[in-house]
């Protein structure tokens, strides 16, 4: 088992592993992000309230969902990284930051261009907003202090205490319409028993959730081994990589 | 120890001193993090004329009187109170009998809240229109639930 | 297909701006995320070949 697990984390057979499995996360996320977003765009019936806005749902909650889910696995990438000083943890961890920062900064926006047609206001300071906001920062914070180190190995584990502290806004942004009242309604998607939404409506939301969900394990499994490019730089895996691109662009200019 | 156990429970107790610091601070700042008092919180307790405050409910069925194009008064209720709202602007399109909104604005001495905002404040339920007698009350009304009590002397109970 | 060329749909009943604008960011930012690794791949394999 151990032995196992350690031939997977090294990077050239991460780096193999992540080159064949991502085609296919990222086809699969293109076949439902294009049939959830066509049928959420075209042929879900209109809200009885909010007519055509309601439509806004379909790229807001599936940006906002993995926003906490790709902070949560950094989180934990970081207690792995501090404690069992695993290079890919740290690898994944910074490979995340992005993807997340990039996702929680859509549902921010995509939230202001819903919410000021429907509520009237781009933005209130209530607390699913505003911690909402917070999230975006720590991901930046992760980000610029990665960046602020010239050793990548300490960087990474100052980051990864960052993380972990910023991991308490998690449980906060997701149950603050629970916890404390707020102009944001509450959660359509975790919502048991009572009817949220129409099944023509749920259909396409539950496809671009489940495509959104592919496409950011795409997206951090290619800044993934990125990451393990730069750092194994010099390797013997990395250097017949790079004799194989310079093969491929000499073809390629031929 | 090794030197790897020895992070471990650094960690763990990094992670446990930050649930203790998050649960302390989550009970003393929470009334402060609401966003809105109810019509029920303004009944319980005297708020200080003009001081900013403000009330989230729904607006009653046939309390809404426009005097002109902007001019509006309307009764507010959460599950258990009422208060009177006048209002003088813009309404978000959402707003409607049966809605609920969040008014910023503040207590006049005749204990009728005076707004300069209002915002509304739909659920998280979507239908077609022809499923959405699912979601209301005879009346048309929402459910009052989402207005909770800042100073937790209501709601909830009634659904 | 008849619908791409319903105005009606475009329109959005009105909220055109809200919907397509949030649809048009989220899909930038998504080919953001798709095409940034890529091309930060081919600089680092080529960085280190010139070396």
């Amino acid at each position: 088992m151990w032995t196992w697990f350690h031939r997977l984390a090294s990077p050239p057979s991460f780096y193999r592993l992540a080159e064949r499995l991502a085609p296919w996360l990222g086809a699969a996320s293109l076949l439902l992000l294009l049939g959830g977003w066509i049928d959420g765009l075209m042929f879900a019936p209109a809200d009885y309230q909010q007519k055509d806005a309601f439509r806004i749902i379909y790229v807001h909650v599936p940006t906002a969902a993995v926003s906490l889910s790709l902070y949560s696995a950094m989180a934990v990438a970081g207690v792995v990284a501090v404690i069992w000083r695993i290079k890919l943890a740290e690898c994944a961890m910074m490979a995340i930051a992005p993807v997340g920062a990039s996702m929680t900064a859509v549902a921010l926006i995509t939230g202001m261009l819903w919410g000021k047609p429907m509520w009237g206001a781009y933005w209130v300071w209530d607390a699913r907003l505003t911690s909402e906001l917070v999230l975006l920062f720590l991901y930046l914070g992760v980000i610029g202090l990665y960046q602020a180190f010239d050793d990548p190995r300490a960087g990474a584990r100052a980051c990864a205490l960052l993380a972990i502290v910023g991991a308490v806004n998690v449980p906060i942004v997701k149950f603050s319409v629970e916890w404390w009242n707020s102009l944001h309604q509450g959660s359509t998607l975790l919502k048991m028993g009572k009817p949220t939404m129409s099944a023509a409506m749920a259909g396409p939301l539950y496809a671009a959730l489940a495509g959104t969900m592919l496409f950011c394990a795409y997206a951090v499994l290619r800044r993934m081994q990125n990451e393990l490019l730069v750092r194994e730089r010099g390797t013997r895996w990395v250097g017949e990589l790079q004799r194989a691109q310079a093969v491929d662009d000499r073809s390629a200019s031929v | 120890m090794t030197k790897r156990q020895t992070r471990m429970v650094a960690v763990a107790g990094l992670i446990f001193g930050l649930g203790v610091a998050a649960a302390l601070a989550f009970t003393a700042f929470r009334k402060n993090m609401m966003y809105f008092y109810t019509p029920s919180d303004l009944v319980a307790h005297t708020v200080p004329e003009d001081a900013k405050i403000r009330v989230g409910g729904l607006v009653v069925a046939g309390t809404v009187l426009r005097a002109d194009d902007l001019d509006v008064r309307f009764t507010l209720a959460d599950c258990e109170q009422t208060v009177p709202v006048r209002y003088r602007g813009i309404l978000p399109d959402l707003f409607r009998e049966g809605q609920g909104i969040v008014a910023t604005g503040r207590m006049a001495s005749d204990g009728a809240f005076v707004a300069d905002e209002v915002l509304a404040k739909h659920d998280e339920n979507y239908m077609p229109p022809d499923l959405k007698e699912a979601l209301t009350t005879a009346d048309g009304r929402h459910s009052c639930a989402p207005f909770k009590s800042v100073t937790g002397a209501s709601p909830a109970v009634a659904g | 297909m008849s619908k791409l060329l319903d105005p009606a749909f475009w329109s959005m009943s009105g909220y055109a701006v809200f919907v397509w604008g949030s649809f048009g960011l989220t899909v930038a930012v998504y080919l953001w995320n798709w095409l940034a690794p890529q091309r930060r791949r081919r600089e680092i394999l080529e960085s280190v070949t010139e070396e």
